[in-house]
């Protein structure tokens, strides 16, 4: 009797434990493409590590979605059956990702956000082009995302994440050899590096900075033409923009045929614009193309005149306020200030697309006041900072009396017994 | 003096009885040998004490406990009240300057085993107000609300919460609730302005009064060779009155030439500054945490010197009842010797914090 229970209680155990493994061996499908990868040597294994970190595996996709071929079979013959198409061709990689990826109804099942015309974007690009004309030189959807340990543009770590960019980019357009075929510069990313978007990108880690593909696109990637220049610039600097189409320069450049901004600014070498851009001295960008004695060279000198004037009383102020600051005075509301004045002044500054002469003055009135605020602060911190000192002194000379006095009574006493 | 201040001062003796408080102080007196330097930094403990209450008083007409308001309020004293600037440096600097005297003065008094029979009291009430006021150094650190210090209190009280047992809960009663917020700067500025200053000045009455009634202890080394003996009043009042003039000239120089910074405004969202440390009364402490290892045999490293430096603290507050040969005036090296090792320890520590900034990373 007790057998027959113990019996039916070890049945229990073994089919309770059969039914907590049964799905977990349904869901473990073998792969004998990892597993025998995985035993080769360096460029035949890496394929295997690498897609242990790729995001279509985190979506359960696997070789045979690629390369075809069986994955459940041991034998090496039998896994790579008719289906297996083994390692596509450069120029094939476009139309194989698109198989997927431009499969609207396919890729909702995973990332119903995720767009789904890369490959038509792809060969509109420059890239795309020559692809089709038989060039298997240039860049394809590995190149730029990877392969076997693809990663979404998300992860820092990724080709594609916004700091990884300029480097994805560089690794074919700053190799000199690789390019020559093509005859364009291979400077690009030593400029950029200087730039103040690379500035901003590497130094303040602003997701948000341009890079490559900010400007020439990523799927769809070309040199922007003279005529977009200034609408890809406007994606991030819309007042700019504004400013320069109802200011007199639209209408010349696009008579003289002159990329707007970059006539200027440059393209990826753009550095933090100064004062020294405007006016008639060196260094000055309108001496580009208004000569001497012209109405613009004229202007060019006044509108220097100006920002130079309100620059060195703002750089004055700030010297004052730091001499101030090592001195010990409390000077942070007029530091504070003085960050409102360097705003109207970068409003200013804005305001030279426009070129209006009068707005820019009312501009600068406006921190004018401020500004003489802050010089009143600065003094009055300077004579506070002399009257602590003056007053130490007296206070130190009282005290070292009272010392004195006592020093001399103390000794006295001594005298005394 | 004239009739009109004659009249005043026998109406108040007559109230107050202060010949009789003049006559004591006259006959009492106070003895001076080779040693009596030290005493010194008793009297300039108590007058710098005067000057926290003072100063602390004034700041008070000002200072708002908000984390709203707090840091502005301070950047207000420092930079639109009149004088702000100079009491709020005087009180930032006296505090660490205090300090600084207290450990004189605790170290000084362990040498001359001035703690002895009959004035362990007098060493253990002494003991008490030092932690007192590393207290009042802890809380009134907070209060500022900036970047530095925000972040020490966390550090600091992350330390509390790795107590065995009461570790939590202690970080909790101290914070007033998971982390570094309102609540903690309410009870911090309740801790610093009413209960340190009501136990101090309850603990510093004790104090002076069995220095009072007790006298100075004269070294056992000199024990039994005559000596000089000067009167309380004014002989000993006069040589303390110079010593705090001469600490009064250097806060003076101190608060004129580097009034203490505001910093920047503590934001809890930012990530913790690099190099964040305490006070540098706390930082032998802090940096032993940071030298031990994770793990030390069964224990975890925190906790282990949390618990040392406990075991440490009380055997120091107990010093008078175990040196038992300095109770029998007799010389007693073991306790020189555990003294000395236990100032290097503490000075080379502090030191090592600031010269050598990653120490334990």
């Amino acid at each position: 009797m007790k057998e027959t229970a113990m019996t039916k209680r070890l049945i229990f155990l073994a089919a309770l434990t059969g039914l907590v493994l049964l799905p977990a061996a349904v869901f473990a499908q073998k792969n004998s493409c990892l597993e025998c990868h995985r035993g080769l040597d360096a460029e035949l294994k890496a394929p295997a590590v690498g897609f242990a970190g790729d995001v279509h595996q985190e979506f359960g996709l696997s070789c045979k979605d690629c390369h075809g071929g069986n994955p459940a079979q041991d034998d090496v013959d039998k896994a790579k059956d008719k289906t297996f198409k083994g390692a596509p061709k450069r120029a094939a990689i476009p139309e194989l990702c698109a198989s997927c990826h431009a499969d609207a109804a396919y890729m909702r099942r995973f990332n119903p956000s995720l767009r789904v015309d890369q490959l038509s974007q792809y060969a509109t690009s420059r890239h795309g082009q020559l692809l089709k004309k038989g060039d298997a030189k240039v860049a394809v959807c590995t190149d730029c995302h990877g392969v076997h340990g693809i990663q979404t543009a998300k992860y820092p770590k990724s080709q594609t994440f916004p700091w990884n960019i300029p480097q994805t980019c560089a690794r074919c357009h700053s190799d000199a050899a690789y390019m020559k075929p093509y005859g364009i510069p291979t400077d690009q990313m030593a400029k950029y590096k200087e730039s103040v978007h690379a500035a901003a990108l590497f130094d303040k880690k602003d997701m948000s900075a341009p890079t490559c593909n900010s400007c020439h696109g990523n799927h769809g990637a070309v040199p922007p033409d003279v005529k977009s220049i200034g609408s890809v610039c406007r994606q991030c600097h819309p007042s700019t923009g504004d400013l320069f189409a109802k200011g007199p320069h639209k209408k010349a450049f696009d008579d003289m045929g002159l990329s707007e901004c970059e006539a200027c600014h440059g393209n990826h070498k753009i550095v933090p614009p100064t004062t020294a851009m405007l006016g008639t001295a060196d260094g000055s960008v309108c001496l580009q193309c208004h000569d001497k004695g012209s109405k613009g060279y004229a202007a060019a000198g006044e509108l220097r005149t100006l920002f130079d004037g309100f620059e060195s009383r703002v750089a004055a102020n700030a010297a004052v306020l730091d001499v101030a600051e090592k001195k010990g005075v409390e000077v942070s509301d007029p530091v504070y200030k003085l960050k409102d004045v360097n705003t109207v002044l970068v409003s200013a500054k804005n305001l030279v697309h426009g070129l209006s002469l009068p707005d820019i003055k009312k501009k600068l009135a406006e921190g004018d006041s401020t500004l003489t605020d802050v010089e009143k602060a600065g003094q009055n911190a300077l004579d506070e900072a002399k009257f602590r000192r003056k007053g130490l002194i007296i206070a130190t000379f009282f005290l070292a009396l009272f010392g004195v006095a006592l020093f001399f009574k103390i000794r006295s006493m001594h005298k005394a017994g | 003096m004239n009739r009109f201040a004659r009249n005043i001062y026998a109406y108040l003796d007559e109230r107050f009885k202060f010949e009789g408080l003049i006559a004591y102080s006259k006959h009492k007196k106070v003895p001076e040998h080779e040693y009596s330097f030290w005493y010194y930094f008793g009297g300039i403990s108590l007058f710098l004490a005067g000057i926290q209450i003072a100063t602390g008083i004034m700041l008070l007409l000002y200072y708002t406990p908000s984390i709203d308001a707090a840091h502005e309020s301070v950047q207000f004293i420092m930079s639109s009240v009149k004088f702000g600037w100079l009491i709020r440096s005087v009180h930032s600097w006296t505090a660490n300057i205090l300090i600084g005297i207290l450990f004189v003065h605790m170290f000084s008094t362990f040498f001359l085993k001035a703690y002895r029979k009959p004035r362990e009291l007098t060493w253990i009430t002494g003991f008490f107000l030092l932690v007192l006021f590393m207290a009042f150094g802890f809380s009134g650190y907070l209060l500022p609300w900036n970047e530095l210090s925000y972040f020490a209190t966390r550090v600091g009280t992350d330390i509390a919460g790795s107590l065995p047992l009461i570790g939590p809960w202690l970080k909790t009663v101290i914070l007033g609730g998971p982390s570094v917020s309102q609540a903690t700067l309410s009870r911090f500025f309740w801790f610093h302005v009413a209960l340190l200053p009501l136990a101090a000045f309850f603990l510093m009455a004790i104090h002076v009064l069995l220095v009072q009634t007790l006298g100075m202890s004269v070294p056992i080394k000199i024990k039994d060779k005559t000596h000089k003996e000067i009167s309380f009043f004014p002989d000993f009042i006069y040589k303390d009155a110079l010593g705090w003039t001469l600490i009064l000239v250097l806060i003076g120089v101190v608060c004129v030439f580097l009034p203490w910074e505001v910093g920047k405004k503590a934001d809890p969202f930012t990530a913790t500054p690099l190099g964040i440390k305490p006070e540098w009364y706390f930082t032998f402490m802090f940096t032993t945490l940071k030298l031990v290892p994770g793990h030390v045999l069964f224990f975890e490293g925190e906790q282990l010197v949390i618990l040392a430096i406990m075991v440490g603290a009380v055997i120091w507050l107990l010093a008078p009842y175990l040196d038992r040969k300095a109770a029998r005036d007799k010389p007693s090296p073991f306790f020189t010797w555990l003294g000395i090792a236990i100032l290097l320890y503490i000075i080379v520590l502090t030191v090592l914090t600031y010269a050598v900034p990653r120490i334990g990373q």
